[in-house]
């Protein structure tokens, strides 16, 4: 009896060849590349679906037809489920599921699934897939009800059904500022301006067309002073900056039950600190990620990392940096990976990262890229 | 927060969500030489409630980079220790589900 009850105490444990930490479009494609090669791969992610934001974006994607343009984000995460289905058993996949940290002295994951199950994680290699997290701006009342991250905002709406309010106010004219702002039009929610601290607007042009044929005044360098209201938001005090983003004095209110936060992202960068891997902060990739070289392995080389996790940038490019990191880290770890595709994803890659919009990124890349410096572990 | 001046009520925003902590608090501790993110932590909890950091320490790092005139890319962020969400003691002490 007393055996039996000791012997169920010992932690259950899973052992894989590549864990992949995000079920998102960078740690599917990572899955689903390391599998044809055949490493056996676990895949752990968090949300109740895999996916990723895909399973949000009911825009269309734009360039060439490798990059899925023409499709709508969730149908791409269709199309990358399906892909993973084919891998067979050489795929699991874990939702539901927090990487809850990593031990480098036990080479360890531990994870828990909901909140009543907890357990081990073993890997011979790591792909770090874990996307990015929403910024919040500091200002008065920002912790009333009614004060909305956009992730937030399209989650209720495009997973869930649910409308936020009925007049919201975007603060944000970046691409996720802009297309929420659509999307909650034509979900029938009035969109009262769309406000943008600084001088133009960060998103795709034509993303900004839609909504100001639809009348949305989109108010650069404008910001959000404070929110107004009791209980709940009621309204907010939208100030005018000058072009070093101090407050001119210029104000004025508007009404709205909704503030809806679009200032950005930065990387989830936590089990990438804990194995070790060397971070640094880079402005043009939105906080902190880690090192690495043109095979996506970061300092500690048993860990691999893609997607927004090392630097935000859009899904495309999140889906062939997955790509290229589960190619690499199957081929290190002995699997008969086809390598030529290594360039052919570099290439693309570049494509993406091409023209006048990439520039910033291109800069921050190179700024964490590392000289290739392990080989097979 | 009605009846205060402007500046009182951006000094009241709260920052860290999970510990309730103010903007005045932490401009007031950064004031005093606490310019890390771990100093901060060890003296008013921030980034280490059931978040972890995920909403303030953004925040956090760049209230210290203009208060103490550090670039944002030096200032010390501070360790991020497992676990990430928090896990019931249950769960650890019985090592299973």
């Amino acid at each position: 009896m007393r055996l039996a009850r000791l012997r169920a105490r010992v932690m259950r444990e899973i052992e894989t060849d590549i864990i992949v930490v995000g079920g998102g479009p960078a740690g599917l494609c990572a899955a689903s590349e390391a599998a044809s090669a055949g490493a056996g791969v676990t895949v752990v992610e968090s949300d109740l679906h895999l996916g990723g934001q895909l399973v949000k974006q009911t825009h269309k994607f734009f360039g060439s037809r490798e990059e899925f343009s023409g499709i709508r984000g969730y149908r791409i995460a269709d199309l990358l489920l399906g892909e993973i289905k084919e891998r067979g058993s050489l795929v699991e996949t874990l939702t539901n599921t927090t990487v809850t940290g990593y031990y480098p002295e036990d080479r360890t994951f531990t994870a828990m699934e909901g909140e009543e199950s907890f357990f081990r994680i073993r890997a011979r290699g790591a792909v770090v897939a874990t996307g990015a997290q929403e910024r919040l701006i500091p200002f008065p009342n920002n912790d009333l009800p009614g004060v909305y991250g956009a992730g937030a905002v399209q989650t209720l709406m495009n997973v869930y059904g649910v409308t936020p309010g009925r007049d919201v106010l975007m603060i944000g004219a970046g691409n996720i500022g802009l297309i929420v702002s659509y999307q909650l039009m034509q979900a029938g929610v009035r969109v009262v301006s769309v406000v943008e601290a600084s001088s133009r607007i960060g998103g795709y042009w034509v993303h900004a067309a839609k909504i100001r044929r639809l009348g949305v005044p989109i108010l650069l360098g404008h910001s959000i002073k404070e929110a107004l209201g009791r209980d709940v938001v009621e309204g907010a005090v939208i100030m005018e900056l000058d072009e070093k983003f101090a407050p001119t004095g210029a104000e004025f209110r508007v009404d709205c039950d909704v503030i809806c936060l679009a200032v950005g992202l930065t990387p989830t960068n936590e089990i990438l600190s804990q194995a070790g891997c060397r971070m640094r902060y880079v402005p043009q990739l939105c906080g902190f990620v880690a090192e690495r070289d043109r095979t996506m392995r970061t300092s500690n080389p048993a860990f691999w990392s893609a997607g927004d996790a090392t630097g935000i940038e859009e899904a495309s490019a999140a889906m062939v940096e997955g790509r290229i990191a589960g190619l690499c880290a199957a081929r290190s770890l002995g699997f008969p990976a086809r390598m030529e595709k290594f360039d052919e994803y570099w290439a693309r890659l570049d494509r993406l990262r091409g023209g006048e919009v990439g520039g910033r990124i291109r800069a921050g890349i190179s700024a964490v890229t590392m000289e290739q410096v392990h080989d097979a572990l | 927060m009605t009846g205060m001046t402007y500046e009182e009520k951006v000094g009241n925003t709260v920052i860290c969500r999970c510990e309730e902590v103010t903007l005045s608090e932490i401009r007031d501790w950064i004031g005093r030489g606490y310019d890390t993110v771990t100093e901060l932590k060890h003296v008013m909890r921030v980034c280490m409630g059931p978040c972890q950091g995920r909403g303030c320490r953004d925040i956090i790092m760049r209230e210290i980079s203009q208060a103490a005139g550090i670039p944002l890319d030096r200032v010390e962020a501070g360790a991020v220790r497992p676990p990430v969400k928090p896990v019931k003691t249950r769960l650890l002490a019985s090592g299973d589900d």
